[in-house]
């Protein structure tokens, strides 16, 4: 029966001198999930992780490991194990003996831990690479041999500290499916920290979004993204348009805003909670809108703007529109369903914008 | 077509610029002839020039007078003779002030190697107050002048009871030692990654199988060129080791002993070669070895 509370973090805080790198974060991690920490440089995040391994004790609040306080449990006596953002592959010894290292105190027999050695070495697709020299691996190869390292210790969660940000976008995106399926396989908790949003969409069960030191959602990839709780994470996730407003009143299941820029908006989009009167932010993502060079016949959201700039990227393309009441362009994002060589129209030229009531989401200002 | 012509393409070129090249050279060769061709690099290799022959010219005068067949050190050379290397081994007392210096030196060498690893692990590790502080501290025999040092060392061992001997010398050259193993050994660990031993703590090892599984064997090419210095340190020492010394002297303070007697001049010419070309050997061999152990290491730190 797999935990919910596999990992629970409770009012946990780290503070270097007056910089609160972790601020008070409350949350569980279930066994086997694949849970990741995003945020930017600096969210605290890579402490949080530290944390975790024992490598930082906490300030206030206590860590939980399967039910175990890890207050003072040094990291070479934590379940966890952790692949570090440079691998840190010990340079002095072999594949072989760099996989083997952990397995010392294991009780195994040498034969034994050969045989589980070679197993982890087919597991990472590098059979026959043990005699090798860690020198003698590129950073993808490495990255594996890390991996190997920490799994092989069988540990109940798998720490791993930004493991593809060395390596290039095609090996990146290839590792990323690797690693999700061999999480799959093995059925290990894994703590994945990122700073990519895209890396951590592709591969999280559940994702923290982390902003100076506090966690400021938790939710899987989808729920974040359209979901969003707080103006952070709906302009973190992605891109958005925020709108200014006020709440004017309510009509059944909508809520009518007046927006900078829109105008009278609804709203339907549930999740988010938001007040019931005064100011709101209104977010909606580019890819919500659709696009037209002549009006349209809706009797929806609507609003007409001139063309600012646009840019074809293949699969979409991108246009800025700028509408009266707000400085900034609006982003709209269209996919190229069609063959189309000429659709990106002119210069300030009229376009029109329409969005579902349920596109628009509500959030506290 | 292109992949034709490209290479004679290329050839030509190479031919324009041999034949450049060809019309450059003598044309250097006539301005040299003319005078001197002065360049902006020219002071300055003048200047290392008369730096280098500074430096080593009045080192060479050590093993040609070893060599010169009479007691006074003085051109014209009388002949060659191997009068005065026969005179060195055959000295009792010199070969037990060698056999003092290699004891007190080794000992030396370890004791301020162990003690600057740990000073230096300390310090490349872990936080903690005064850091900065401790280091000034530790780093202080260096500016402290030697004769200052022994007349204070002298005191206090006078003021403990420790009778004056080997010893002694040994600790006081521990004592200026360790500044430079220090300083070796944290340069050393701080080239290599901290996070090899966290991995290791992450992987089940304690601390102390880390420092051994891990921190020693990185730190080794560090350690040997510590082992190294600091025995040269000692191996050189004078002031303290005058200062310090019992019945036993060291080669330093032998061959002051020795300078004495104008007689045996040449032989102390005879010895200090010897010596040079015994540190020339040590320091080249320390740092191939420096090398080899750098080598694979600095191609895996990306």
């Amino acid at each position: 029966m797999a935990r919910d509370d596999y990992i629970s973090m409770r009012n946990t805080s780290k503070h270097f001198g007056s910089v609160k790198a972790v601020d008070d974060v409350t949350f569980d991690i279930g066994e086997g999930e694949f849970f990741s920490l995003l945020g930017a440089s600096g969210c605290g995040k890579t402490t949080l992780l530290r944390m975790l391994a024992g490598f930082e004790q906490p300030t206030l609040g206590n860590i939980f490991i399967d039910g175990q306080p890890q207050a003072g449990v040094p990291p070479h006596h934590r379940p966890v194990n952790m692949v570090f953002q440079n691998y840190a592959i010990f340079p002095h010894l072999n594949v072989n003996r760099n996989i083997a290292y952990g397995m010392r105190k294991s009780g195994l027999s040498k034969a034994e831990i050969d045989r589980r050695v070679d197993e982890m070495l087919d597991l990472i697709k590098l059979p026959g690479y043990g005699a090798r020299g860690a020198h003698q691996l590129s950073g993808g190869q490495r990255q594996r041999v890390a991996l190997a390292r920490a799994l092989i210790k069988q540990p109940k969660v798998l720490l791993l500290d930004e493991p593809l940000g060395a390596l290039d976008k095609k090996l990146r995106e290839q590792m990323q499916l690797e690693l999700r399926a061999l999480q799959r396989d093995v059925g290990i908790t894994f703590v994945f920290v990122t700073h990519d949003q895209e890396e951590a969409m592709t591969m999280s069960d559940r994702i923290a979004v982390m902003s100076l030191g506090k966690v400021l959602q938790i939710d899987s990839p989808a729920r974040l993204y359209e979901v969003p709780q707080v103006k952070e994470v709906a302009d973190f996730i992605g891109t958005v348009n925020l709108f200014e407003g006020a709440i004017k009143g309510r009509e059944g299941d909508s809520t009518i805003v007046d927006a900078e820029g829109l105008g009278t908006v609804r709203s339907t989009a549930s999740g988010a909670e938001a007040p019931e009167a005064g100011p709101i932010t209104v977010a909606i993502r580019p890819e919500k809108f659709q696009l037209t060079f002549s009006e349209p016949e809706t009797s929806g959201n609507m609003v007409t703007g001139t063309m600012q700039a646009a840019a074809y990227l293949g699969d979409r393309s991108h246009y800025y529109v700028t509408v009266d009441g707000r400085e900034a362009p609006i982003a709209v994002a269209a996919q190229n369903a069609e063959r189309q060589l000429s659709v990106l129209g002119q210069h300030h030229e009229r376009v029109w914008l329409t969005w579902n009531d349920d596109s628009a989401l509500l959030l506290t200002a | 077509m292109t992949d034709t012509t490209a290479p004679g393409g290329s050839l030509t070129a190479q031919k324009a610029a041999q034949d450049q090249r060809g019309e450059e050279a003598p044309q250097y060769f006539a301005s040299k002839h003319e005078g001197y061709h002065w360049t902006a690099e020219a002071p300055m290799f003048l200047y290392a020039v008369w730096y280098l022959a500074f430096l080593y010219i009045p080192v060479l005068f050590l093993p040609l007078f070893s060599f010169n067949d009479s007691i006074y050190v003085a051109f014209p050379l009388k002949g060659f003779s191997l009068e005065w290397y026969g005179d060195m081994v055959s000295t009792q007392q010199l070969l037990e002030a060698l056999a003092n210096s290699i004891k007190v030196g080794g000992a030396v060498a370890v004791l301020s190697t162990i003690l600057g690893l740990f000073a230096a692990k300390a310090m490349t590790r872990y936080v903690m107050p005064g850091k900065g502080a401790i280091t000034a501290f530790i780093m202080l025999p260096l500016v402290v002048p030697g004769i200052i040092l022994g007349i204070s060392l002298l005191v206090i061992t006078n003021m403990v009871g420790m009778e004056l001997s080997l010893y002694t010398i040994g600790l006081a050259h521990t004592l200026v030692s360790v500044p430079f193993a220090m300083l070796v050994l944290i340069s050393r660990l701080e080239g290599f990654d901290k996070n090899l031993e966290e991995a290791s703590l992450d992987l089940g090892e304690g601390p102390f199988r880390t420092f051994f599984r891990v921190t020693l064997p990185l730190a080794w090419p560090g350690i040997l060129a510590s082992l190294l210095l600091t025995f040269t340190i000692s191996f050189d020492e004078f002031i303290l080791a005058f200062f310090l010394a019992g019945n036993e002297a060291t080669l330093p303070v032998y061959i002051w002993s020795q300078l004495r007697f104008p007689s045996r001049l040449p032989m102390v010419l005879a010895l200090g070669a010897t010596i040079l070309i015994f540190s020339f050997f040590i320091v080249t061999v320390a740092e191939v070895l420096r090398r080899r152990g750098v080598g694979p290491q600095s191609g895996s730190a990306i």
